[in-house]
């Protein structure tokens, strides 16, 4: 079947089986900053944004998308550019797997939380795994991102 | 993998409940987070995304959460924040991460009478009811006693709107893991429920313990009782997350810790 994505603000056609996960035809199709981890639903690699929510794309139906707007990391533009910064100001972009996953979640963390804290960023990034950084560099350039002080 | 044969995404419930009943191998698709963990092929798959389940409504004396609401919406809801506090938001927060819970649905958890669901204990303690299309409106208590599972779509959540003051409290071996013991206190006109699940079956009530409870009034010593008497009544089975033994420990420091929270 046909569905219509706006990805990274370009509308266009995919051709797609209803029971593919939006991972699997983001991929097909030449969006390859999308990555494929854990694909059971744990790790938030795979994360993107779904009309700037941020879901897990190995677990979201791609006919569901049909006609919302996708964001990948290849379509964050403006300030939101500034995180990839303040994670390598920090050194902890190390392998970089993880870090479009991480920086999608980020970045709709910021829309949503209205009074960002430590303790409310580091609940909001559970579901984002990093098998390199042991997650304190990236806590630290996180809340720097947010305007979070210690 | 899950594999799909004919696959429909119907307008409205009458449609959904209609196609259900058409073939035997047809099957609903809620959010779709677990049933990908599986492997088989279903005959008809059956979209519920776009017949109108998604939304937390006031109805005056009650509220209606659709079963295809997000478990994100469920936990952020301001509208069930102002009338049940934080332990609707604390029974899902450990739900893997946001971008999980944007996508599963209350109704899909609820449907499934998922033991390690934490948002079926503290719906148990809520004392919600559940609405079927077919079957009508019935408590969840009952619905979750029913072996097996009914072919019928399930519409929505209500829970009756009272001067409820609850509180959630769990036990995991790491953040996002399964509970190994979930336990699930509100009080409220009628008294006190305790609700315990994850242990590892369906979440169920502790009747002893809250008519214990009920009975004597809340102090520390007779909240610590009322956790030993939960701790008797209820079956506690073994799995990797921890053993029978341990859970029923367990149960008694936790149904303690969310009846001396609800006495604050």
């Amino acid at each position: 079947m046909i569905i219509n994505l706006h990805v990274n603000g370009i509308k266009k056609s995919f051709d797609i089986n209803p029971d593919e996960y939006l991972v699997e035809v983001l991929r097909r199709y030449g969006y390859l900053s999308v990555k494929k981890a854990c694909d059971t639903g744990s790790c938030g690699v795979c994360t993107v944004l779904v009309d700037d929510s941020p879901v897990l794309s190995c677990s979201y139906y791609a006919v569901r998308a049909n006609n919302k707007h996708i964001t990948t990391v290849e379509g964050i533009s403006g300030e939101d550019r500034s995180l990839g910064e303040f994670l390598v100001d920090e050194g902890v972009d190390q392998c970089g797997y993880c870090s479009p996953g991480l920086i999608l979640t980020v970045i709709a963390m910021k829309k949503e939380l209205e009074n960002p804290t430590k303790e409310s960023i580091v609940e909001y990034l559970t579901g984002n795994l990093c098998r390199c950084t042991g997650y304190v560099g990236q806590l630290r350039a996180i809340m720097r991102y947010m305007g979070v002080s210690e | 993998m899950i594999t799909f044969g004919d696959y429909i995404q119907p307008k409205s419930v009458d449609e959904a409940y209609e196609s259900l009943i058409s073939k035997k191998s047809a099957r609903l698709i809620g959010g779709g987070c677990f049933l990908r963990m599986g492997n088989r092929r279903i005959g008809l798959a059956i979209d519920l995304s776009q017949a109108g389940l998604d939304y937390i409504k006031d109805a005056g004396e009650e509220i209606e959460i659709g079963a295809m609401t997000s478990l994100r919406s469920f936990e952020t809801s301001e509208l069930l924040k102002e009338h049940f506090g934080y332990m609707i938001g604390d029974s899902v927060k450990h739900i893997i991460g946001v971008q999980l819970r944007n996508i599963a649905t209350i109704g899909a958890t609820v449907y499934s009478k998922y033991g390690f669901s934490d948002p079926i204990t503290a719906l148990l303690a809520l004392d919600a009811d559940i609405c079927l299309y077919q079957g009508g409106r019935m408590a969840l208590g009952d619905f979750l006693k029913e072996v097996g599972h009914r072919r019928d779509v399930l519409e929505k959540i209500i829970i009756k709107k009272s001067n409820k003051r609850g509180s959630f409290q769990t036990l995991r071996n790491s953040q996002v893991d399964y509970a190994i013991l979930s336990v699930a206190v509100v009080d409220d006109e009628k008294g006190i429920r305790i609700s315990i699940g994850a242990r590892p079956g369906r979440a169920a009530l502790a009747i002893k313990a809250m008519e214990y409870i009920n009975s004597k009034g809340l102090c520390e010593e007779i909240a610590s009782k009322a956790g030993e008497i939960a701790a008797e009544e209820l079956h506690y089975g073994s799995n990797n997350r921890g053993s029978g033994a341990y859970r029923k420990e367990l149960s008694k420091i936790l149904v303690k810790r969310a009846l001396l929270e609800v006495s604050k």
